[in-house]
């Protein structure tokens, strides 16, 4: 600045391309590298990691649940208890036939003697020769596409066979696994809602303690003429990219977790374990819902961040 | 160097515009329940109008800044600024008034973590503006200031009289109507302090109203201008 400078003499318009090449022009107005942002970030991680796991559980038991109960649900059982006094075979055959007879019913197949006993052997062990015990008989029935009349079948069976023949449609056994699977399914949601929840804390807490160690930058912001709103802007760009970077850690952690999960299952599929985990739960695989699950808990996470911290700061402000 | 100023609003180059940039009337403002700090201060600040505020260290002069720049509510009395009382300001109108004001804080408070340039075009920025629509003025006022080759540096890392240069610089990039500075002369060599005094009656010369707070008294020799002398709370003016 020469002492004989006026503003008048100034030189007009600098060309921008007069500018240094590495310079910097729009920082963040807030800081945003600090020690708290990086606790903050993996606060969010660690929160979202955990939600988008208990949401790929969650997704995994309602999607076996859902096959099971699409298996379980194609096929009915006529139960033909042994009567002293009655042909047994005669009974089946003559249930069969009944079932055969009704509109909708895709296939019957009886189990022979020989079948139902050995679906004894599990819990009565082998070796055993059960020819004197009276082991019911089963036959299965699977449905067709249309909608049989069942009740109307069971009555035929009561008439025809009183005390003999029963006909179960698995509906106990279904509304159970319904029952279960949607437990599973409320409890992944709470949890989810719990963890955001607490993300949200998390961040109003963090962006109390950002306003407080940035309170000289907000100052001066407006005494420069920064409105609120601009200034809450600033905040929840600053702490939705937290939230972005926390969501996304947490998230990608989630799916290697699942993918692995699901890697060691196959791995295990023709072991002992292997089949124990099948059992319990149909196969890991969480599909493509599973996985939209979890990449949505991120980004929701991330907006949550965002909106929580501006919402925080226009309180502060007020 | 003795320089007349645009004294009052009869010096005003613009008719139709006496209505005091600043006006109080016997404001009295006390910390919570302390003693009053300032007692039925009277005084306006005319557009176009240069003075100086005065007065022994913990007179109040920050505090009266203060008011003027509405981060402080006075305990009573009647404040407004570009004709606009004060009390019950809405947020709104309370952003407008301050994007007419320009202000030199005497620790200058530039933002650390932000370039010269960027602490420079704040006022700007936050104004909601492109980063391209105002970098040549930006650019322009840098070079103006002689900090031309230092833009691109931080804070900390600027000498006091760079800092000094960078902060008045951001009072002055959006144009200001009435230009605050406290102790803008305080961390600088006497020469410096010189050369800033004439860059702040060049503006006043294009129109802003300025109000400096200096205990200087070498400084407000140079210049025949009209001092508000704070003094045991009460505000007297000389000039």
């Amino acid at each position: 600045m020469s002492e004989g400078a006026t503003l008048e003499r100034a030189p007009r318009a600098a060309p921008a391309a007069d500018l240094p090449p590495a310079l910097r022009r729009n920082a963040p107005l807030v800081p945003t590298d600090s020690s708290a942002s990086r606790a903050l970030a993996a606060v969010i991680a660690i929160l979202t990691f955990l939600a988008a796991l208990c949401a790929g559980a969650a997704e995994i038991v309602a999607s076996s649940a859902a096959q099971w109960q699409g298996a379980v649900a194609q096929e009915v059982t006529i139960q033909v208890r042994p009567n002293p006094g009655r042909d047994t075979e005669a009974d089946v055959a003559r249930a069969a036939a009944l079932a055969s007879a009704t509109p909708g019913i895709a296939a019957t197949r009886p189990f022979s003697k020989a079948e139902s006993e050995r679906l004894l052997e599990p819990w009565l062990g082998g070796g055993l020769d059960l020819g004197d015990l009276p082991v019911p008989r089963l036959i299965t029935v699977r449905l067709g596409s249309g909608t049989p009349d069942l009740a109307a079948l069971r009555q035929r069976l009561a008439e025809a066979m009183p005390g003999v023949a029963s006909l179960d449609d698995h509906a106990l056994w279904l509304s159970r696994l319904s029952t279960m699977a949607n437990t599973v399914v409320g409890v992944g949601v709470a949890v989810v809602a719990l963890v955001l929840l607490a993300t949200g804390l998390a961040v109003t807490f963090a962006t109390r303690g950002a306003m407080a160690g940035n309170r000289e930058v907000v100052e001066v912001l407006h005494f420069v003429g920064a409105d609120d709103d601009f200034i809450a802007r600033e905040f929840q760009r600053r702490f939705f990219r937290l939230g972005l970077r926390g969501g996304a850690i947490g998230a990608a952690a989630a799916l290697a977790a699942l993918g692995v999960g699901g890697g060691l299952a196959r791995l295990w599929r023709a072991s002992p374990a292997g089949d124990e985990i099948e059992a319990l739960f149909g196969g890991f695989a969480i599909g493509w819902r599973g996985y939209a699950s979890v990449v949505l808990i991120g980004v929701i996470a991330s907006i949550v961040t965002g909106v929580v911290s501006r919402v925080t700061v226009r309180r502060f402000l007020d | 160097m003795d320089v007349r100023t645009d004294r009052g609003a009869g010096g005003s180059l613009l008719a139709g515009m006496d209505e005091p940039v600043v006006r109080f009337e016997n404001v009295g403002m006390r910390y919570g329940v302390g003693p009053e700090v300032l007692s039925d201060i009277s005084f306006t600040i005319a557009p176009h109008s240069f003075q100086f505020l005065t007065g022994p260290s913990g007179a109040g002069k920050t505090t009266l800044l203060r008011l003027i720049l509405l981060s402080a509510r006075p305990s009573r009395g009647l404040v407004s600024v570009f004709g606009e009382e004060v009390s019950g300001i809405s947020s709104d109108a309370l952003t407008s008034l301050r994007r007419r004001m320009g202000v030199v804080f005497q620790d200058f408070r530039l933002l650390d973590h932000l370039t010269t340039y960027e602490n420079v075009a704040l006022p700007l920025r936050v104004q909601g503006r492109s980063e391209a629509s105002y970098r040549a003025e930006v650019v322009e006022l840098l070079r103006w200031v002689g900090l031309g080759e230092r833009m691109h540096v931080l804070p900390p890392l600027l000498s006091g009289g760079e800092k000094q240069r960078a902060a008045i610089a951001r009072a002055l990039i959006a144009r200001p109507e009435l230009l605050l500075a406290d102790e803008p002369t305080g961390n600088v060599d006497p020469q410096l302090g010189r050369r800033l005094l004439r860059l702040f009656i060049e503006l006043n010369r294009l129109g802003t109203s300025v109000l400096i707070a200096t205990h200087d008294y070498g400084l407000m020799d140079l210049v025949d201008a009209r001092r508000l002398v704070l003094g045991n709370n009460r505000l007297r003016v000389e000039g």
